[in-house]
C-alpha cells in the first residue's frame, strides 16, 4: 500500500497538524511515512500545504508533483492542486468559500462541509479532524484506532482529555462525507 | 524497538545532539534551520545532560565560539543555512588549520546572496572544496532522510574526533523541514572532564600540567618550512580520509547502464526516477554519495565498464558533476540535470533528462 | 682573600629582591624596545603565578603584535581569528566554567574588527578577563590608523593626521563597555611608571579574581605606547602618551562591582 496525499488550505486551518496526525497514525500501523510542508513567509496568514506519504515500503521521493488524494480547503488550493490529482485519484474539498467547484471527470470527488459542521458544534478547532474523518471514509488507509494511538503519542499528556472529542469529530466526518461523483 | 518518533529533520538534529553527548551548541537563527536552536532551547539540555546552548551575536561569533569549545577537547557544534555558512567560513578555516574537531550543519537554501529560503544544494563547492581560505577539507556528510539526520550527528562527531578536523552535515531545506519516522539514538553520557583529559589530553587546552609542554591551538606558523610541513600533514590526513571513510549507497546498480548520481533530497527523487525508468525497461541505477568529501571516486570508476553514461542530479547549476567527471576521466558521457532557485526537481523531469541527455544523446 | 664574598653567599632566599615569574617562558620576546606589551605580559604571568592558577588558566591571543603571546606565558593557549577572541573565550568558558580564561587584544582587534564580539561578550557578562592594549595604532601591520588613533595623529593610513570628516572620531570603547550591565569591572591603566605598573597589576589581579566569582566580565584597558609605530624614542613615546592620550583616555576605574541585578530588566512574563 502506498498513498500520496496533498493537504492544502489557509494557514490556521490545521493543515499541517492534520498531516502530522495522519503520518503518526501510519507509524502506529508500522508504515513508512513522510510529511513535507510548504515553509517560510508563505505560511504566515497565507496558504499552507503539506505532502504526506504513507507506504508499506521505503519512501523514495518525499516531494511529489502528482497525488493519489488531494484534500482541498480553499479556492486557491483547488486552483493550484486539482490538476495534480492522478487520473482515478481522489479529491475531497470543503465547499465553504469555494466559488468554482472542481471540474475534472476522471477522478473521484467528495465534499465535506467541515466548516459548517464545526461551527454547529461550536468547536472550530475540530474542523481538521472532521476533514480527516471524511478522508478516512473515502480512503480507509488507517484505522480510527491507530489515529487514536497516534494522537496519544503525538499530543502532550495534558491534552489527552481532548482525544475523545477529536475521535467524535472523526466519526462525524465519516458520516457526513458526500459523494459528488 | 527503540524510541520511534515522527519528527522534522531539524528537530532531530537537536535531539541527536543531546543524545550523543554533545557539550555545546552555539548558533544564530536563519531560515530554514531555526528549529534546531529552538528545539534545543525548549529541551533545556543543560538541566538534563549539562550541554550548553548559546545564541550568539552572529554566525561569525558562533563559528569562533566553536573554536574555543573545541580547543577544550569538547564536542561542540553549530548549525546555519547558506548565507550564515559563508560568515562561518573564517572560523571553519581556522578550526581546520588548528586541527580542531567540530561539527557544522548547513541546511542549504538557494543563493547567491540572500537568495531564497527555499531548498537548494548550491553549497556543494563551498562544502567540499573548502569554502574558506587555505588548503583544507571538511568531512562532508549528506543525509537523505530524517533518520540520517539523527545518525550523522554522532557519526559527524566520531569522524571529526578521529581526524581532529571539522565535519559538516550538508543537508537542505527539504530534509530539514520534512517529518519522517525516525528511531532516535540511545542516550550517551557526556564525557567528564577526567575522560576528556584521558582521551584528548594529548592536544587539548585543558590547562597546562607540570608534566607536559603547553598546548597551543593555533593556525599560525610564520616559518614557511614549518607551514609547509603542517600543510603536508593536513594533506596526509585528507588522503587517509579518502582511504578509510568513503561512504555511499548503491540502488539498483547491479546491472545498471545509466547511472544517476545524487545526494540528499535529490537522491530520494532520483530513486523515484529510477523506479519509473525500470518500469519502462531502462536499466537505470542510483549511486548516492553519503560522504561528499571524501568523494566515492573509486566506486564511480568501478561502474564504468557496465555503464553507458552518468547523470548528475543536483539542485544547482552543476557542481558535483565536476567530481564525477574527474572520476570518469572522459571515458563515458557525464551529464547534469538540476533545478535552481529553490525549485525541487520532479521524478518525471529526471526521467526525461535521462532519456534525452543519455539515451537519446 | 678569605673574606672575599662568593657568589653563592649572595644568592640566598633572604637576599632575593626580584625573580622572574616561572609562568614567563625563557623565550626572548619579539616586541620592540619601549613597547608596553612585555610589561603587561609579565604582570599577567605574575598574577597567574601568585594566584596559583597556572594549570587552570587558558589564554586567547589575538591577531596583532600579541599574536605570539603564546610563546611567552607557560600556559595553554588558543590563537583566535582577528577580533574573535571574546567569542573564542566564550566558547571555551561556557563548556569549561571552572577554568580561568582571558583574552589579550590590541585596539584594532578589539575595537574595530572585533567590536561586536567584544560588546556582546561583555553584555552577556561572560566570566572572562579581557586585557585591552590601546596604543592608538596598528603595530604589526606597520603603523596604520586604529579606531583609537587620536585626532590629528599621523599614521600610515592617516599620513596628514586623523581627520574627523575622513576618519570619524577616536573610539572610547572602554566607556561604551562600562555602560553594559554584564560588566563587573572596567578599568583603564597604564604601565609607563613603576607606580602605574603596580596599580595595573592590582587591576589585573582583581579581574582574574572576579572571573572565578561569576559576577560578570572584567575588562582592563592599558593605555600603551608604540614608539616604533609612532616613530618616537621610548622616552618621547611615554611623554606623548601622557600629553595626548591621558586627557582623552583618562586612567582609573570606570566600573567596579558586579554585573547588574536583573530586577530593572525583568518584564512581566507573557501569559499563554
Amino acid at each position: 500500500m502506498k498513498e500520496e496525499i496533498i493537504i492544502a488550505g489557509f494557514g490556521g486551518q490545521g493543515v499541517l497538524s492534520m498531516g502530522k496526525i495522519l503520518a503518526y497514525s501510519g507509524i502506529m500501523q508500522d508504515q513508512e511515512v513522510s510529511w513535507f510542508p510548504s515553509y517560510g513567509p508563505e505560511m504566515r496568514g497565507g496558504t499552507a500545504n503539506v505532502s504526506v506519504i504513507l507506504s508499506d515500503e521505503r519512501i523514495s521521493s518525499p516531494v511529489l508533483n502528482s497525488f493519489d488524494t488531494a484534500i482541498i480547503l480553499n479556492q486557491q488550493s483547488l486552483d493550484k492542486f486539482e490538476e495534480s490529482v492522478k487520473p482515478g485519484g481522489t479529491l475531497i474539498f470543503d465547499p465553504n468559500g469555494i466559488v468554482k467547484e472542481p471540474s475534472r471527470t476522471d477522478i473521484n470527488i467528495y465534499k465535506i462541509e467541515a466548516t459548517r459542521l464545526a461551527a454547529e458544534q461550536g468547536q472550530p478547532k475540530i474542523f481538521n479532524m472532521i476533514v480527516l474523518g471524511a478522508f478516512l471514509k473515502a480512503k480507509p488507509i488507517v484505522k480510527i484506532e491507530n489515529v487514536k494511538r497516534g494522537l496519544e503519542k503525538s499530543l502532550p499528556e495534558r491534552h489527552h482529555h481532548m482525544i475523545p472529542m477529536n475521535i467524535e469529530a472523526l466519526e462525524l466526518g465519516e458520516k457526513e462525507l458526500v459523494t459528488v461523483r | 524497538m527503540g524510541d520511534i518518533r515522527l519528527m522534522k529533520g531539524n528537530e532531530v538534529i537537536a535531539e541527536a545532539a543531546i543524545r550523543c553527548g554533545c557539550d555545546g551548541y552555539y548558533g544564530y537563527p536563519i531560515t530554514p534551520q531555526s528549529e534546531i536552536m529552538e528545539t534545543l532551547m525548549l529541551r533545556r539540555p543543560w538541566e538534563e545532560t549539562g550541554m550548553v546552548v548559546l545564541q550568539a551575536e552572529s554566525e561569525v561569533a558562533s563559528a569562533n565560539m566553536l573554536f574555543g569549545g573545541a580547543s577544550a577537547g569538547k564536542k561542540v557544534m553549530t548549525s546555519s543555512s547558506s548565507p550564515g555558512i559563508s560568515l562561518m567560513a573564517e572560523g571553519i578555516s581556522y578550526i581546520a588549520g588548528a586541527e580542531l574537531p567540530a561539527l557544522f550543519v548547513n541546511v542549504q537554501r538557494g543563493g547567491p546572496g540572500l537568495g531564497t529560503i527555499q531548498p537548494s544544494q548550491a553549497d556543494y563547492f563551498q562544502a567540499t572544496k573548502g569554502g574558506g581560505h587555505g588548503d583544507y577539507k571538511l568531512i562532508v556528510l549528506a543525509p537523505s532522510s530524517v533518520q540520517e539526520m539523527n545518525d550523522f550527528v554522532d557519526l559527524g562527531f566520531e569522524l571529526a574526533f578521529k581526524y581532529r578536523n571539522p565535519a559538516m552535515i550538508l543537508t537542505d531545506g527539504v530534509i530539514g523541514q520534512m517529518m519522517e519516522k525516525v528511531e532516535l539514538s540511545e542516550f550517551k553520557p557526556r564525557l567528564t572532564n577526567q575522560q576528556v583529559e584521558e582521551t584528548q589530553g594529548n592536544w587539548a587546552a585543558t590547562g597546562k600540567k607540570k608534566n607536559r609542554e603547553r598546548h597551543i591551538l593555533t593556525s599560525l606558523e610564520l616559518q614557511s618550512e614549518k607551514q609547509e610541513l603542517h600543510n603536508q600533514k593536513l594533506q596526509a590526513k585528507y588522503k587517509q580520509m579518502e582511504e578509510e571513510d568513503v561512504r555511499f549507497e548503491l540502488i539498483n546498480c547491479d546491472d545498471a547502464e545509466y547511472i544517476l548520481v545524487a545526494f540528499g533530497v535529490s537522491a530520494r527523487i532520483s530513486q523515484k526516477a529510477v523506479e519509473i525508468l525500470r518500469e519502462k525497461g531502462i536499466k537505470a541505477g542510483l549511486l548516492r554519495p553519503i560522504t561528499l568529501y571524501p568523494f566515492p571516486t573509486k566506486q564511480i570508476q568501478k561502474l564504468i565498464p557496465q555503464a553507458k553514461g552518468f547523470l548528475s542530479v543536483e539542485m544547482n547549476a552543476g557542481q558535483m558533476i565536476e567530481d564525477i567527471k574527474l572520476a570518469v576521466n572522459g571515458k563515458l558521457p557525464v551529464e547534469h540535470f538540476g533545478r535552481m532557485g529553490g525549485i525541487i526537481a520532479t521524478p518525471a523531469e529526471i526521467v526525461e533528462a535521462v532519456e534525452s541527455k543519455l539515451i537519446g544523446g | 682573600m678569605e673574606d672575599t664574598l662568593k657568589i653563592e653567599d649572595i644568592i640566598k632566599p633572604e637576599n632575593l629582591v626580584y625573580k622572574k615569574t616561572s609562568v614567563l617562558t625563557d623565550v626572548p620576546m619579539h616586541y620592540c624596545y619601549g613597547c608596553s606589551h612585555g610589561v603587561v605580559h609579565k604582570l599577567v604571568a605574575e598574577v597567574i603565578e601568585e594566584m596559583g592558577i597556572q594549570e587552570d588558566t587558558v589564554g586567547v591571543s589575538p591577531v596583532g603584535c600579541a599574536v605570539l603571546a603564546y610563546n611567552y606565558l607557560d600556559i595553554d593557549w588558543m590563537q583566535a581569528a582577528h577580533g574573535r577572541a571574546p567569542a573564542v573565550a566564550t566558547g571555551y568558558k561556557r563548556v569549561n566554567p571552572e577554568k580561568y580564561v582571558f583574552t589579550y587584544q590590541g585596539d584594532g582587534d578589539l575595537a574595530a574588527i572585533g567590536t561586536a564580539e567584544t560588546m556582546h561578550a561583555v553584555n552577556r557578562g561572560e566570566n572572562i578577563v579581557i586585557i585591552f592594549i590601546n596604543n592608538a595604532i596598528y603595530g604589526m601591520t606597520g603603523g596604520q590608523m586604529a579606531p583609537t588613533t587620536m585626532l590629528g595623529q599621523q599614521t600610515a593610513t592617516s599620513p596628514y593626521g586623523r581627520d574627523i570628516d575622513l576618519n570619524g572620531y577616536p573610539l572610547k570603547i572602554t566607556e561604551l563597555l562600562a555602560q553594559l550591565p554584564g560588566a563587573a569591572y572596567v578599568t583603564r591603566q597604564s604601565v609607563h611608571t613603576p607606580g602605574n605598573v603596580r596599580k595595573c597589576k592590582k587591576a589585573i589581579r582583581k579581574a582574574f579574581e572576579n572571573s572565578a566569582k561569576n559576577i560578570g566580565t572584567s575588562f582592563v584597558e592599558v593605555v600603551s605606547t608604540c614608539n616604533s609605530g609612532w616613530k618616537q624614542t621610548p622616552v618621547e613615546a611615554n611623554e606623548w602618551m601622557e600629553e595626548n592620550m591621558f586627557p582623552f583616555y583618562p586612567l582609573g576605574d570606570l566600573k567596579d562591582g558586579e554585573r547588574e541585578k536583573p530586577d530593572a530588566y525583568l518584564v512581566q512574563k507573557l501569559k499563554k
